[in-house]
């Protein structure tokens, strides 16, 4: 596990849960510095996955972000009120009103 | 916007290049994924300050490319470049963008070497240099139960770092062959014009030792867990051993990244010593497209000193090309950076013969292509009938097809097809990779901008 002491000054939300995070944080180390590893499930076998490399390579991290489906929330910065979902399986397309 | 140079990446070669381009009057346009610049080596710290001699040469790099007249671009990330006329284009902001420049400098960077094995695909199992990331943006350190496996600096580099900050490891698990310092030996005494580097390496050494942090030799290693990482298994001092685990990083060394540099249809080469493809690149870093450079970790692995010398001898060259200097000017500018250059490198025939990548012996089960869970079993199906190269291992099992584009099973997939069919992994076609190197969305494409 990884993990730091309390210092967290902006909340993001994570399913509707609210969750502390640090300026300069990506979002998925937000979710590390909770102990939260499960980003998503696969759309080939539905299996669980999370960061892997943290750099933008791996497309492991992937979330919806306020609305947005497929982003790596490893190069994602973190603001204040940011509304993440947990993608499962393969993302559905927002349709327009 | 037509900026002379279009460089795209900021860490040491990108940012150092943008310093010597500037320095000649050129005007500079660079582009990078992350908010800030550094690459991975300086992430993040502008924010976090320097800690020691290297970060504080970093810091005074940052400094200086932030005062040097180039335009930067943040969270830009480029999906496409057209070679005929040096145009790239990137998305920022959900809005797709276009600029054309005379030469592109590609600083790209690299990737850490895909270690697949059993469970690897976990939540809690990682790449030291992903936990070194969360360390550097985020000061996230290991708590307890973290395993680091593989072999190469970084894994010792990351276990100072973190015991230093006050993070707790459970062991270190050596996956390096035990003969390798036997054959590096031959390399030690060309290594010693680098001999700051190794002594660096022994002091990582040490202070893993002075914390007590258990350093076994192992093979075999699995990763388990029911939805998430719960434990190890692993043979050490020949026996078999499972440890509990919440975190398990791995390393196999870093290879160059070459999804723009193949997309575009650049010459590469087979690097034996490094086990990797890279572009080939003159002595100025241009690739076989004249107005395509590549500087840095891109081109070959050499680390970051290596990486800022050979950006600004790329800079060097194009500020000679546009006619901002002469032959001579430039000739005499880049010696003394050559000769840096050569002691830089110095150390990594060394580094090579320790740290080879071993041959995978992976387990059947053992899922390659992790985005469309494509298991080394297959791939040899598709050998048995076959299937010769990467492109059409594609077409057998969709390895390589998924949102990464082939980044994390490029290697070692064409590992396991050529130990299935008895050639050399030189011998096996690489994947065909296409722009957009990155996803793009209709949307993105449709508010394009040309800047």
């Amino acid at each position: 596990m990884l993990a730091r002491p309390d210092t967290d000054s902006l909340t993001i939300y994570l399913d509707g849960e609210p969750l502390g995070a640090r300026a300069g944080d990506s979002v998925a180390a937000a979710f590390l510095a909770h102990g939260i590893h499960t980003m998503r499930r696969t759309p080939v076998s539905g299996a669980p996955r999370g960061p892997y490399c943290m750099m933008g390579a791996c497309f492991e991290c992937l979330a919806v972000v306020d609305g947005e489906p497929g982003v790596r929330t490893c190069l994602a910065p973190v603001r204040d009120g940011m509304r993440i979902e947990r993608q499962d399986g393969a993302h559905s397309l927002p349709h327009p009103p | 916007m037509t900026p002379d140079l279009l460089i795209v990446g900021a860490g040491p070669a990108g940012i150092s290049a943008a310093i010597e381009a500037r320095a000649h009057a050129l005007s500079v346009l660079l582009l990078d994924e992350n908010a800030a610049p550094g690459g991975r080596i300086w992430q993040a710290l502008e924010a976090r300050g320097a800690q020691d001699q290297d970060d504080a040469g970093g810091l005074q790099t940052l400094h200086a490319f932030r005062a040097c007249g180039a335009n930067a671009r943040w969270c830009a990330g480029v999906w496409a470049i057209e070679p005929d006329d040096g145009t790239v284009f990137w998305s920022q902001a959900a809005t797709a963008h276009a600029a054309r420049a005379a030469f592109v400098l590609l600083c790209t960077g690299a990737t850490e070497r895909p270690m697949p094995l059993p469970g690897w695909t976990l939540p809690g199992v990682m790449t030291v240099g992903a936990a070194q990331i969360a360390l550097k943006t985020s000061g996230l350190l290991p708590t307890g139960a973290t395993w680091i496996a593989g072999q190469g600096p970084l894994p010792m580099l990351y276990a100072a770092q973190t015991l230093r900050a006050g993070g707790r490891l459970a062991g270190i698990l050596d996956l390096s062959d035990g003969i390798a310092p036997l054959r590096a030996l031959r390399h030690l005494p060309a290594a010693l014009r680098n001999s700051s580097d190794i002594a660096k390496g022994l002091a990582w050494r040490r202070a893993i030792a002075r914390a007590g942090v258990p350093w076994l030799s192992a093979t075999a290693l699995r990763a388990q867990g029911d939805g998430v990482l719960q434990r190890i298994t692993f043979r050490a001092g020949n026996r078999d051993r499972s440890e509990n685990a919440d975190l398990l990083l791995l390393h196999d060394g870093i290879i160059p990244s070459v999804q723009i540099t193949r997309a575009l249809g650049c010459a590469h080469l087979w690097d034996g010593g490094q086990h990797c493809w890279k572009p080939k690149v003159d002595a100025w870093g241009v690739t076989s497209l004249p107005n395509i450079l590549v500087a840095g970790d891109g081109a070959g692995i050499g680390g970051a000193r290596a990486a800022a010398l050979s950006g600004r001898i790329a800079a060097l060259y194009a500020a000679q090309a546009l006619g901002r200097i002469d032959v001579a000017t430039r000739d005499a500018a880049a010696a003394p950076l050559r000769a840096a250059q050569a002691r830089q490198r110095a150390l990594r025939p060394l580094l090579e013969a320790l740290y080879a990548p071993r041959p995978r012996l992976l387990d059947d089960a053992a899922t390659v292509c992790r985005c469309e869970e494509v298991t080394a079993a297959q791939i040899r199906d598709a050998a048995s009938l076959g299937c010769l190269g990467l492109n059409q291992l594609k077409a057998f099992t969709r390895c390589g097809m998924g949102p990464c584009q082939g980044r994390m099973c490029g290697s070692s997939a064409a590992e396991v097809l050529a130990a299935a069919r008895g050639v050399p992994v030189a011998a096996i076609e690489p994947y065909r990779t296409r722009f957009p190197t990155k996803p793009l969305t209709v949307g993105e494409l449709a508010a394009m901008a040309t800047e």
